[in-house]
């Protein structure tokens, strides 16, 4: 069951389409990774998504009914462009952001207070925003990102401004998050946390939404015709053996046991390839390649602009 | 409507807070109070070292005519020759040579004072004063009419003129059109002013939201229009506060300032008169019709005059075109705030909203000298000069389907205005580095929504 649909979106500012018919579905207890170069629609819309602004065409669903003023209390969101009241108080400033959710004075009191001895800043009460560090500061405002307990999350890119170790706790917390239900959208130029987070993605260029799926189907379909074989023998008995089927893009003969990649026609043919192997060498491992995320949307992304005749910027 | 108290509670609760409010509107009613009593402190400190000035009066008739006081002794010179006095006339310890000469011309002496410094107007004026009395009941006396004394004190007269407002049912009540005037600048500089301070600092906030990138974060929970609602609400409620802070405040010093200045200058006064009772008691001057307690009658018509406004209309009326010419200002502060990045930005957008306001300035000065003319009558119908002139006509007493008029236009055109700023406003708060300008702002206006 989806949580989150939106169906042929499109919107237009003055000079140009922002979204151009951009549908997604986000499956309940999902993390939905957007993705997408700069420029590409993503902020729009999550904007749209968030009620600030709202789409010229198509339609937000939102846990099967259209998206109303009263869903903001069920979403939470944490802009790119994020920032506190510099000159406010920590506390009353949590307790401010945290009632604008719907809170009321008591519940946000009471999570604040388990929030702040999780995070171990009980002592950051009464400091002001300007005093606080900018990774700091960033708790702070995810910390009041999650606190009303919404059904769906949007991040866009939790991570800018942490370092490693409160990466992993933020990390941890989103993880956390998923696994008691809540659905997180996810936008981020960081592909190893898509690998590392995701369950489905999509990928918008140039308004336009060019690839959609279940992470895990995305990176089969991008390259699991190519296999990696590690094996003992002799090169040149896989060369002249396959060479006339097979194309091989990488001979690593470095460590002590050389390892080969070679393309095949279809992602079916491993079965094949193998059996035309192993009377020559004696095969160690064989695996099918899946492509990383990076390489994917640099491919899909060029790929796209190429056959549109776009610039890439 | 929870969401906008929120805002309006942070607004209020951040501003109040703030060194700089506190201060602001604790110290400024110690200024206005200033105001309203130095200058009568400053006349009650007159000069009162004594002075001597020697007289030299070569008619021989106006001997001991003029009488001394507290600060001022004459002395009549006969032995010495005017230039002998006028030269050593520091030595001597004189002030100032007052010569008397006659003249053909209407049996009237020719006056002159030498003295080294400009001689002070007080001084000039009782020696003007005692001689040109003097000189009149001698003329009169010179007609030999009989009980002559009994007749000046018979014609002796003083006009007060009284001016009583007459109110619908025919009530009469004592009016002061000085003190009405007063109360008319009061209100509309007061408006003007909050305006003017409060619409620039709700730009700044806008601003300040804006380059925090806070902004994204407060409308994801809560739509632009409130967002700006709640801030002007806010602020709207800190003005008003601080007005009346101000008025109790500035009130209750200027009262206790006058208390005290009047007991001293009664003490000093019931003094002088005491003293210069004994001296016309004994030049044998009749008293019998002096005027006495002129000020506490004067007194009285304040009270009156203050009394005679209609206190719950000119405050209902200070509420209700404070707040509307204060969201109608505020809302177009807001939208200019939301399309710039940086305040030294917001000049050449804030020109055109402050002109109406600076023009109701001088429409004020000018019309509150006939506040039913056509000038005032106008600038208090349209709405963006309406809160400052309405203002300004409102003691003095309006037509009601005039403030049916002026109040409806400026409800609607405040609601216009404020749908305008919102779009403005809804936009510009998520732009960066875009070109600001008017044009910029009409295609952000012309966004779907």
């Amino acid at each position: 069951m989806n949580i989150l649909t939106a169906s042929n979106i499109e919107k237009r500012y003055s000079n140009h389409l922002a979204l151009d018919d951009v549908s997604i579905a986000v499956p309940k207890g999902s993390i939905y990774g957007l993705l997408g170069p700069n420029g590409a629609g993503k902020t729009t819309l999550i904007r749209i998504i968030n009620q600030i602004t709202g789409p010229d065409k198509g339609e937000v669903l939102f846990d099967g009914h259209k998206l109303a003023e009263n869903d903001i209390y069920r979403i939470g969101y944490l802009p790119e462009e994020r920032g506190l009241y510099k000159k406010m108080k920590v506390g009353e400033q949590a307790l401010f952001l945290a009632q604008l959710k719907g809170l009321s004075r008591t519940e946000a009191l009471k999570r604040l207070k388990y929030w702040f001895e999780k995070f171990e800043i009980q002592g950051w009460w009464d400091k002001k925003i300007e005093e606080l560090s900018k990774g700091m500061a960033q708790k702070i405002q995810f910390m009041v990102t999650i606190i009303h307990e919404p059904q769906l999350l949007i991040f866009d890119e939790p991570f800018s401004g942490f370092d490693p170790i409160n990466a992993q706790l933020i990390k941890d917390e989103i993880l956390d998050l998923k696994k008691r239900g809540t659905t997180i959208i996810f936008s981020t130029h960081n592909m190893s946390s898509v690998e590392e987070l995701c369950d489905h993605i999509t990928l918008i260029n140039k308004s336009k939404n060019i690839l959609s799926g279940q992470i895990d189907q995305v990176r089969m379909n991008y390259g699991s015709n190519v296999f990696e074989i590690a094996y003992r023998g002799n090169i040149e008995a896989i060369k002249s053996n396959i060479s006339s089927h097979y194309d091989i893009i990488n001979n690593d003969t470095e460590g002590s046991i050389p390892k080969v990649q070679v393309v095949a026609s279809s992602p079916s043919e491993g079965n094949k390839l193998l059996q035309s192997l192993i009377p020559h060498i004696e095969v160690v491992s064989f695996n099918p390649v899946v492509p990383s995320m990076h390489d994917i949307f640099i491919k899909v992304v060029q790929e796209y602009n190429k056959a549109h005749g776009l610039s890439s910027n | 409507m929870k969401q906008i108290y929120l805002i309006l509670q942070r607004e209020f609760i951040t501003r109040v807070r703030k060194k700089s409010f506190i201060i602001m509107t604790l110290l400024s009613p110690l200024f206005f109070a200033a105001l309203m009593v130095l200058p009568s402190y400053f006349a009650s400190l007159e000069d009162t070292s004594a002075k001597s000035i020697a007289i030299i009066d070569n008619t021989g008739s106006f001997t001991n005519v003029i009488p001394q006081t507290d600060y001022l002794k004459f002395s009549y010179i006969t032995d010495t020759p005017v230039d002998e006095v006028k030269n050593k006339l520091e030595e001597s310890g004189y002030y100032a040579l007052l010569t008397i000469d006659t003249t053909t011309e209407n049996n009237t002496p020719k006056l002159t004072i030498y003295s080294k410094k400009q001689p002070a107007i007080d001084v000039l004026s009782h020696i003007e004063n005692s001689l040109e009395k003097e000189i009149e009941t001698r003329k009169l006396k010179s007609y030999n009419i009989e009980n002559l004394d009994k007749i000046l004190a018979d014609v002796k007269t003083e006009v007060k003129l009284r001016s009583i407002k007459l109110s619908k049912d025919g009530e009469e009540q004592e009016s002061n059109t000085l003190i009405t005037m007063g109360i008319a600048y009061i209100l509309s500089f007061l408006m003007y002013m909050m305006v003017l301070l409060m619409g620039n600092q709700i730009m700044q906030g806008v601003i300040e939201e804006k380059n925090s990138r806070v902004v994204e974060v407060i409308i994801s929970s809560i739509k632009p229009l409130n967002l700006m609602m709640g801030k002007i609400l806010g602020l709207a409620s800190v003005s008003l506060l601080q007005i009346a802070v101000w008025i109790l405040l500035t009130l209750g010093l200027a009262t206790v300032g006058i208390n005290v200045l009047t007991e001293r200058t009664q003490k000093a006064n019931m003094e002088q008169m005491q003293a210069s009772q004994k001296l016309m008691a004994e030049q044998g001057i009749d008293q019998s019709n002096m005027p006495t307690n002129i000020s506490s009658d004067e007194g009285n018509n304040f009270l009156s005059a203050l009394k005679s406004q209609n206190f719950v209309l000119i405050i209902g009326g200070f509420i209700f075109y404070f707040l509307g010419g204060f969201l109608l200002y505020a809302a177009m502060f807001a939208a200019v705030g939301s399309a710039v990045e940086n305040i030294t930005d917001t000049q050449q957008l804030v020109l055109p909203i402050t002109l109406p306001l600076i023009l109701s300035i001088i429409v004020m000065i000018s019309g509150i000298k006939s506040p039913d003319g056509p000038l005032a009558f106008w600038f208090s119908i349209i709405p963006f000069t309406s809160p400052v002139v309405m203002l300004t006509r409102l003691p003095f007493g309006v037509p009601t389907w005039q403030l049916v008029l002026s109040a409806s236009l400026l409800i609607i055109t405040f609601l216009v205005i404020t749908w305008f700023a919102s779009k403005i406003y809804r936009v510009g708060i998520l732009m960066y580095g875009k070109k600001y300008s008017w044009k910029e702002m009409w295609k952000w206006m012309r966004y779907g929504s």
